[in-house]
């Protein structure tokens, strides 16, 4: 199918265990009752300590993962393995090591926010629970809602009781996080702060597992990424090799575009578009030419050049070559 | 090759489809007393030790109990279960008994004669309708109404444990039982020695017995009654695991509840009658005989039971095997 998932292969180093992944899912497979096929055999390898994206369109299979890997949904076929040990059967010594976020935050609404992450604490039976009182003090104050702690949750706005949820996530030290749409429903500076916040939890050493339909979001915050399509993996990696496959291209703004086009395709340059993103735009792939010497060439030939760039390729570049569609920004 | 295969060829994992829950509850009980165990080294004195022991075991039980009784509703639920045995004494008192010519029944002819009495007629009147009701409500809630709002997802995947859950609702369910069916003796028996005359018993058998026997007898029917809703309770907690919407295991249930009694009334149907779960709830007369009669009593208890363990057992079995999707 792609590239990119074979160069992930090929770059793990020779003699990676298990243990270094967070998460490995082999043929991962979710058929609802009814034929509808939600994942569709996905192979993930998460890296321990990676910031990883799980991008994808909203339908396309992100959420059930979650919910497999976290054993709330049997898979239909397939396995995985959490921290290093095969599930199911690990779940019960595997997940209070897992901090999550699932399809949104849920709580008590006739609760206070203290007395909702209160509750969950006293569900873990692992935990130590004469240091409850500083934990959840410590989480509430992480995500900045010390001063709400005894609000009743039902009066929380909706930023609130996102960050309620990454509070109730980080109630005790966790290897891996698994936040699902954690922006969703914030506001600007609520979505900056999420972002820091997760950048402060991998600094820690935890991983985390990050979805999102948003691919400026995944760009910002993550070092791998994958996608999915239709409940298939269309691509996964690191950003970086990601964002190999995708080439740095020279873009000349001129009221001359059909002369601009003949000199750029005389230079060898490959891939010469024209009229992409405006009328009197050319592009073409920059390659090993300098731009500057592009620059003088148009020049020497007469043409007026108004504007000129280089463009690095963006995720969603990437994700139009890889999937030969745009991305649905606004979900 | 996927990478995952290259990543660990040792492992070997199932491909068919696995049961999620099993063998996370099968280590559950290891687990816990491990943790139990660590706590006791740390700590020093020993009394200090079970206490610690205690809450970390417990402690699941404790939060679903201070939140079952923290819920305006079930609070609401308590107050009007209270207050019908005032009601029933006070009109008792106002416009005088019933004789026994009218054909009412023998424990409400004695109210007037023996406020001890009122505790058995309103268990009588309550266990009909009010206090299933009340029992379908906290019951059927259990379950479905966490996965109506969404927490239980979270609750899972802290992890609660599923067996552990359904323990832990199961016995908040008879906890509530028995703090309904305690509130409503006491309230009776206040409203009882408050506004009638209090005294040795006069059993239906003839006899009589001291007021302190009287009272013991009141805790047997008590306990007996509770049973009779623990019961109802296991039928309702099976209800709660088959759906998302609270309500609709709570109506089921009070309809279940209605239609056994409308069967249990039919004369032609009289077979049917030892084998519904309703027909047994009001059979806690059998105290008032000297000595108390237990074979009636006994079988209740026996049907209870049945009933507890083949609900329980549909209850753990739907909900092991359940995709959380809510």
């Amino acid at each position: 199918m792609l590239t990119v998932q074979e160069d992930i292969t090929s770059s793990a180093p020779p003699g990676a265990r298990a243990e270094d992944y967070s998460i490995v899912t082999r043929g991962l497979t979710k058929r609802f009752r009814g034929g509808q096929v939600a994942v569709d055999h996905l192979d993930l390898a998460v890296p321990k300590g990676s910031v990883f994206g799980f991008l994808g369109p909203n339908g396309s299979g992100k959420t059930t993962t979650i919910r497999m890997l976290l054993g709330l949904v049997a898979p239909s076929e397939g396995g995985w393995e959490l921290l290093g040990s095969p599930m199911p059967g690990g779940l019960r010594t595997a997940l209070p090591r897992v901090g999550a976020l699932v399809e949104g935050p849920s709580f008590y609404p006739y609760l206070s926010g203290e007395a909702n992450l209160r509750r969950y604490d006293a569900a873990d039976p692992t935990v130590d629970r004469r240091t409850a009182s500083a934990r959840i003090g410590d989480a509430l104050d992480r995500v900045g809602l010390t001063a709400a702690a005894r609000k009743r949750y039902r009066a929380y706005s909706l930023g609130m009781r996102q960050r309620l949820a990454i509070a109730a996530a980080l109630l005790r030290p966790r290897e891996l996080l698994i936040l699902d749409e954690p922006t969703n429903g914030l506001d600007p500076q609520g979505t900056r702060e999420v972002r820091g916040l997760v950048k402060e939890i991998a600094a820690e050493g935890t991983t985390v597992f990050v979805s999102s339909h948003l691919l400026a979001e995944i760009e910002q915050m993550c070092s791998h990424v994958a996608v999915m399509r239709a409940g298939r993996l269309a691509a996964q990696g690191p950003l970086a090799a990601l964002r190999a496959g995708e080439a740095v291209r020279i873009s000349v703004e001129t009221p001359d575009v059909t002369r601009a086009e003949a000199v750029l395709k005389g230079l060898g340059l490959s891939g010469v578009r024209t009229g992409q993103d405006a009328d009197n735009e050319v592009s073409a792939e920059l390659g090993e030419e300098p731009a500057e010497r592009i620059c003088a060439e148009l020049v020497t030939a007469g043409i007026a050049v108004r504007g000129l760039a280089v463009r690095r390729p963006s995720l969603e570049d990437v994700f139009v070559g890889l999937t030969g569609e745009g991305f649905d920004v606004a979900g | 090759m996927s990478p995952a295969e290259k990543i660990s060829p040792n492992h070997t994992i199932t491909a068919t489809r696995p049961s999620v829950t099993d063998q996370v509850d099968a280590v559950e009980n290891d687990t816990s007393s491990l943790d139990t165990s660590t706590t006791e080294v740390r700590s020093s004195g020993s009394g200090a030790v079970n206490a610690v022991g205690f809450t970390k075991r417990h402690n699941f039980l404790f939060s679903e109990v201070s939140l079952t009784f923290r819920r305006p509703r079930n609070l609401a639920m308590l107050g009007v279960l209270v207050l019908v045995p005032v009601l029933l004494g006070v009109a008792l008192r106002t416009f005088g008994g019933p004789e026994a010519s009218d054909g009412a029944p023998g424990i409400f002819t004695q109210i007037t004669g023996n406020g001890l009495f009122l505790t058995f007629a309103a268990l009588s009147i309550l266990v009909q309708l009010l206090l299933p009701v009340s029992v379908a409500v906290v019951a059927g809630d259990s379950i479905a109404g966490e996965a109506g709002i969404g927490t239980l997802r979270y609750l899972l995947s802290v992890p609660v444990g599923r067996t552990r859950l359904l323990l832990v609702k199961y016995a908040n369910a008879v906890v509530f039982c028995l703090v309904a069916v305690t509130a409503v003796a006491l309230s009776s028996l206040l409203t009882g020695l408050l506004l009638f005359p209090a005294g040795p018993i006069t059993l239906l058998s003839g006899g009589t017995i001291p007021m302190a026997e009287g009272l013991l007898r009141i805790g047997l029917v008590v306990l007996y009654v509770t049973a009779g809703m623990a019961a109802l309770a296991a039928i309702s907690l099976a209800l709660s695991t088959l759906t998302e919407v609270a309500i609709g295991a709570i109506a089921t249930t009070v309809v279940l509840v209605i239609v056994a009694q409308v069967l249990g009334a039919v004369p032609q149907l009289a077979g049917l009658r030892p084998y519904l779960l309703s027909s047994w709830w009001n059979d806690f007369d059998g105290v008032l005989r000297d000595p108390v009669a237990t074979e009636v009593m006994g079988q209740g208890l026996l049907v209870f039971a049945a009933y507890t363990v083949i609900f329980g057992s549909i209850a753990w079995a739907r909900f092991n095997g359940k995709d959380i999707s809510g």
